[in-house]
């Protein structure tokens, strides 16, 4: 009877992830988000839930990190560090290299950038990864004595991972991001029939079924190639990590393909860095990348070279990937101005834009945009959207499941609305109970776990010689004596139980009289009784003892004439407890009556 | 006692009962021991006897009746019973030797289709694995009788339940399992085609609100004539709202399991699926007509295999499809690829694909011409290509021809360069067509035959003959541009003349084919030459007298018994008598003959007038018109000595 509980962050929502389990008496802290999209307190979890209790290493066993998206890992030095937890925090190999590079990123950006105070600082994030332990996928790792996490593959962003946590025989399994379907650089999640007893998974797309991918990655060829044959420049706004990674080798694979020469160019600064990781861990990369890892590392770029400022006023073609994505500031912004006047150029949109951004502006059709300094800046460039996202749809979310199978289904990550569709599938289609709780709500599930007794072998020996071979599949039924000492189940036999407890043995007997119409004399009526048994328990021995009693098996049969009514007699039936079965099952029988034979 | 040496036992066993066929009886014996050990708690000893137990049980059913023991009568049911063992690898034996039973040519019972479905939800890939290919021969054998569907009350037929299942095995966890499920699904071909089309469709929703493919989008853009722009941002928005309770979203059914398939993370489960595609699409056009999409959204895979088998696929089931020109457009983009096997793989399908346009030819045609600067060495594929696509769309390629040849209605054009590759190609494939469009000719330009008559010499396999109207040799007005034009003919003329001289060397045989070679050379020198017209003709007309003085002689008749060579007579008469006539017209017709080869000329003909007396001596009986011939040759002779 456990108990899982969603504390801080998460729940309906997209960003922030944090989500606390108990498990079977262990708590564990699922991902360390933060939220982009606000600059003050809120941006944080608010941990007090969990420290109004006492400090936050004695009430959590463990942190869990599914990947380095900073939804999922930013708030990491601020809980460690400022909250203060010294606990082991698990995450893989990549996440483990890649997270931090993000994290001072994120960090100069507010404090150097926007001068906020009272921000983590470069010692915080590096003493904070000094407590993480790297795993690596499928490898189980033994956190205590009880409590073990496992990896499993989740595709999304380099390194993301699924984990299953497990106490006893209960467990969860946290999917973090995930996708079902392959990428160019990214293979898919999989996950074994590892039936969990809950999974809590991300539901960003629980209303979508995507389109193939084959259509977009083409048409977003289609489109380079087009534009670089013209002589036209390729701008691609793209987040330093993750998608700008697999456009990369999209295109690069493309170029080589069709031997083209236009350069193309990759901006500076962090990814290079990331691309670096990239390089390192092709395990954790696709069949395709994997596979021609021997004559070349695909993430070393023939093609793709570093971008220089002076570059952006070369002519001729070139195609360039410039940060950040959404075209709100810095290098992208830059090069979106010098090239947007001429018609034959194209900027290409890889992801969502946010309200109020340039990216967002020209997406929906704005041609003309204000600059500061009242410049207007008139926009002839080609505009195009493209969506490359690495969550799993709907579908995509179902094979999980059907991989996986679940007792319970838990839904994070994700809009309410959406998500009550999803819901209602799932517990349509595997019947299973799904869950999807608010942020700040505690949902308990109750679970089945099956308790390890120690059984003697005095008694394994004696029970498994009366019956058949042992099947494992199947339940058996034995006898014996269930003692609970000291936080211990032990199954002995009786006699050796009353040793232990030095009590006297009591003998528990269980008498019933039943009536029966028959004119004829006793000992003919314990005949009759007795051939009635005897054919119908084939198996058991019946016997006719010479005092007018019949015993089937330990159970004693006696009849006598009603004192009152003589054509009425009495048949009293006897038997110890042990023999419960055979002896209800025996008054059952006489109840019914004695078959009206002649003879 | 151990169950390692007894499973050896059984092996050796199972050896034995192979090598020994004839012999049923021990068979049965084997059989028999086998059954007894199948309760061993060891699953090495039950897997070998269940594997005993396939490849000896009895198939026929008359072996089985006088075979006291009641065991080895229903093999069928043993093994069955062992669909549910505790051990994976024993479930994997027991469906393995079901399906050895079947091989050996026992009918299996339909009874074991519920149980093997069941085996489909196994824990363990292999057990999967080999369900799956259980459920195939199932379905094989029983297509069509009705199965119910659980949870309602319809019925379908076997093997669309069973194509249903291997469909959602597509969608495995375990790519073995993938693989295996998508490679049976192309042998599958009785499926309703109901079924066949929903491994296509997946529905695609956003928001709740049903979302056209990107496929069906681009069939709407094209059959409404605008072209994808994809410039707006919602461009793929949905459009119909779809009820919440009408989605399923694991169908039990075939729905996408091709989508799923083709968009594996291996690309061994791709590959499968793509195979798969051909088989099915080879059988049912409407279908094949369908997955056209999806295959041609595979040439663009990561993976160049499975490039190349697309390809492939594509060509083998192009009989029954015509592109549209998005299509063709995606089609022609990989004309590009570095790689050469997947350019001529593209070659050879469009050799064999229907084009629905005159735009798609055309377009086709300038990314063929594409492919040629950019990779000239393709050059003998590309014309090749051309050839086909020009005679399959001889109507297409008609509206296009002014433009190709770029000629103009009222002033000449440059005449383009004979040498050009590109030029040549666009030759090919007009000419192709014209064979089948006799008003294709009309359109051409002087130059235009010329070259014609150029390439249908120098690539006879490439240019098909032609039923030109009024072909006439267009002798250019003799010019001194003429002049450089005329070195290489001559050259030649030279060298097959100094060939001939070489004659004597040669045997018979070889002689005879030279000549007939030279001969024909040099009238096609003629008939391209005008201004050598007269040397080549008489020197092929030489050659022609010396090549029938050379078959007449080698006949040898003056060896041969008179009443046998009546035939071969007439055979040597008539040679002589056309050497007499082309010696004449050689002496006369010529202009500017010199005395030497006059001379030349005089010994043909007396040679040929020594045949003829030849002849005449064999075949005439009396003397004295002999003599006035022989008299009459001596004369001649004398002449010519002189």
């Amino acid at each position: 009877l456990s108990f899982f509980c969603l504390g801080p962050g998460a729940g309906q929502d997209v960003g922030r992830s944090c989500i606390l389990v108990s498990i079977a008496g262990k708590n564990v802290m699922l991902d360390c988000g933060m939220h982009m999209g606000y600059n003050d307190d809120r941006r944080f979890p608010d941990f007090s839930y969990i420290t109004q209790n006492g400090r936050l290493t004695d009430f959590l066993d463990c942190v869990i990190i599914s990947h380095f998206h900073l939804d999922h890992c930013g708030a990491l030095p601020y809980f460690s560090e400022m909250v203060g937890y010294d606990g082991p925090i698990y995450m893989t190999h990549p996440t483990k290299a890649i997270c931090p590079i993000l994290l001072e990123d994120y960090r100069k950006i507010t404090v150097d950038k926007k001068g906020e105070t009272n921000f983590f600082t470069s010692q915080m994030i590096k003493d904070c990864m000094k407590k993480v332990v790297a795993v690596h996928l499928h490898q189980t790792v033994q956190v205590d004595e009880e409590l073990e996490i496992k990896a499993y593959y989740a595709g999304h962003v380099l390194g993301a991972a699924m984990f299953q946590i497990k106490v006893g025989c209960e467990s969860v399994v946290y999917t973090g991001d995930y996708n079902m379907t392959p990428d160019r650089h990214l293979g898919a999640a999989w996950i074994d029939k590892c039936r969990p007893d809950l999974l809590i998974s991300e539901s960003t797309y629980a209303t979508t079924i995507r389109d193939s991918k084959r259509c977009r990655e083409r048409d977003f060829l289609k489109k380079v190639h087009e534009t670089v044959e013209r002589g036209g420049k390729v701008l691609i706004p793209v987040f330093a990590l993750g998608r700008a990674q697999e456009l990369c080798i999209l295109l690069e694979t493309f170029w080589e393909r069709m031997n083209l020469k236009a350069p193309i160019y990759f901006s500076t600064g962090l990814t290079e860095k990331a691309n670096h990781y990239y390089k390192l861990f092709i395990t954790w990369t696709n069949q395709k990348i994997r596979k021609t890892f021997v004559q070349r590392n695909m993430f070393e770029f023939k093609h793709i070279k570093a971008f220089d400022r002076a570059f952006a006023d070369n002519p001729g073609p070139m195609v360039v990937f410039a940060t950040p994505g959404m075209l709100h500031a810095g290098q992208s912004l830059q090069i979106f101005r010098k090239w947007a006047g001429n018609e034959k150029n194209m900027v290409i949109m890889p992801g969502y834009c946010v309200q109020g951004t340039v990216g967002h502006k020209i997406l929906s059709g704005q041609r003309k945009l204000e600059m500061e300094g009242r410049q207007i800046l008139e926009v002839k460039m080609q505009v195009e959207y493209m969506s490359f996202s690495a969550h799993a749809d709907a579908k995509g979310i179902m094979q999980l499941i059907r991989q996986a199978e679940p007792r319970n289904v838990l839904l994070v990550h994700g809009e309410a609305k959406k998500m009550e569709f999803l819901k209602q599938k799932i517990e349509q289609e595997f019947h299973v109970s799904c869950y999807m709780p608010a942020n700040g709500e505690t949902t308990t599930i109750f679970t089945n776990p099956s308790i390890p007794v120690d059984i003697s072998l005095g008694l394994l020996k004696r029970e498994t010689a009366i019956g058949l071979l042992p099947d494992v599949k199947k339940p058996k039924l034995m006898h014996g004596t269930l003692i609970m000492k000291d936080n211990s189940f032990r199954l002995v036999s009786p006699e050796q139980a009353l040793k232990e407890l030095g009590l006297a043995e009591h003998q528990l007997r269980f008498t019933c009289r039943v009536h029966i119409q028959d004119p004829r004399k006793e000992h003919e009526t314990v005949l009759r009784v007795y051939n009635h048994l005897k054919g119908i328990l084939k198996d058991y021995s019946v016997q006719h003892l010479p005092d007018g009693s019949i015993t089937v098996e330990s159970i004693l049969i006696q009849a006598t004439a009603h004192s009152e009514d003589q054509g009425t007699k009495v048949l009293l039936v006897s038997w110890t407890y042990q023999d419960e079965e055979l002896g209800s099952y025996l008054t059952s029988l006489l109840k019914k009556g004695l078959p009206q034979s002649t003879s | 006692e151990s169950h390692q040496v007894l499973a050896q036992l059984l092996d050796t066993l199972l050896v034995i009962g192979t090598k020994l066929t004839e012999n049923p009886s021990v068979r049965m014996r084997l059989v028999e021991v086998a059954c007894k050990h199948l309760t061993d708690s060891s699953h090495g000893v039950r897997n070998k006897c269940l594997q005993l137990i396939g490849c000896l049980g009895p198939v026929e059913k008359g072996v089985a009746k006088e075979v006291e023991s009641q065991a080895a009568k229903d093999v069928q049911k043993i093994i069955g019973d062992h669909f549910n063992d505790q051990d994976p690898r024993v479930r994997t034996a027991a469906i393995k030797a079901m399906l050895q039973l079947h091989e050996r040519g026992l009918k299996l019972q339909q009874a074991i289709y519920s149980q093997a479905c069941k085996l489909l939800a196994d824990d363990y890939e292999q057990v999967r694995s080999a369900a799956v290919q259980l459920i195939w021969v199932l379905s094989q054998l029983y297509p069509e009788s009705i199965v119910p569907i659980p949870s309602s009350n319809e019925e379908i037929r076997l093997v669309d339940d069973a194509f249903g299942k291997i469909c959602h095995m597509v969608s495995d966890g375990s790519w073995v399992v993938r693989v295996q499920a998508a490679k049976l699904l192309g042998s599958m071909q009785q499926v309703s085609s109901h079924f066949l089309e929903q491994t296509l469709d997946k529905k695609l929703m956003s928001d709740l609100r049903r979302k056209r493919t990107a496929h069906e989008r681009a069939k709407e853009l094209y059959s409404s004539g605008e072209f994808s722009s994809g410039r707006k941002w919602g461009d793929d928005a949905p459009k119909e709202e779809i009820d919440t309770g009408a989605v399923n979203l694991i169908e039990s059914g075939a729905c996408g399991a091709f989508v799923h398939g083709l968009e594996d993370e291996m690309y061994e489960v791709r590959i499968a699926a793509v195979e798969a595609l051909c088989m099915l699409a080879q059988s049912s056009p409407s279908f094949a007509e369908k997955c056209l999409d999806f295959l041609v959204d595979m040439f663009n895979d990561e993976i160049e295999e499975v490039r190349l088998q697309s390809i492939h696929t594509m060509r083998k089931i192009s009989n029954n499809i015509t592109l549209r020109e998005d299509q063709l457009d995606t089609v022609l983009a990989v004309l590009e690829d570095s790689s050469r096997d997947i350019r001529e793989a593209l070659h050879e399908l469009l050799c064999c694909t229907n084009v629905s346009t005159k735009e798609g030819i055309h377009l086709a045609l300038v990314e063929l011409l594409k492919n040629l600067t950019k990779y000239p060495t393709d050059r003998e594929s590309i014309w090749k290509c051309l050839k086909f696509l020009g005679s399959r769309h001889p109507t297409l390629v008609l509206p296009l021809v002014p433009e190709l040849l770029s000629t103009h209605p009222f002033f000449d054009t440059p005449e383009p360069d004979m040498d050009d590759p590109a030029y040549i190609a666009v030759l090919v494939l007009i000419f192709n067509a014209a064979k089948s469009c006799p008003t294709m000719p009309a359109l051409f330009s002087d130059h235009t035959f010329r070259h014609y008559a150029y390439l249908r010499d120098s690539l006879s396999h490439l240019v098909p003959p032609l039923r030109l109207p009024g072909r006439k040799l267009v002798s250019s007005p003799v010019s001194p541009s003429i002049t450089p034009h005329e070195d290489p003919s001559q050259q030649f003329l030279h060298q097959s003349l100094e060939r001939v001289y070489n004659l004597q060397h040669l045997d018979p045989q070889g002689i005879q084919e030279l000549l007939e070679f030279t001969i024909r050379d040099l009238q096609r020198l003629g008939e391209l030459q005008s201004e050598l017209a007269g040397m080549a003709d008489f020197t092929a007309t030489y050659l022609q007298c010396q090549l029938l003085l050379i078959k007449a002689l080698q006949e040898k008749l003056w060896n041969v018994a008179a009443p046998l060579y009546l035939k071969q007579n007439a055979l040597a008469s008539a040679a002589a008598k056309q050497i007499l006539e082309e010696t004449y017209k050689m002496e006369f017709m010529y202009s500017g003959v010199e005395s030497r080869q006059v001379v030349i000329i005089h010994h043909m003909r007396l040679q040929a007038k020594a045949l003829q007396l030849i002849v005449t001596a064999r075949t005439t009986r009396g003397v004295e018109p002999l003599f006035g011939m022989c008299e009459k040759f001596l004369q001649e002779v004398d002449s010519f000595q002189r």
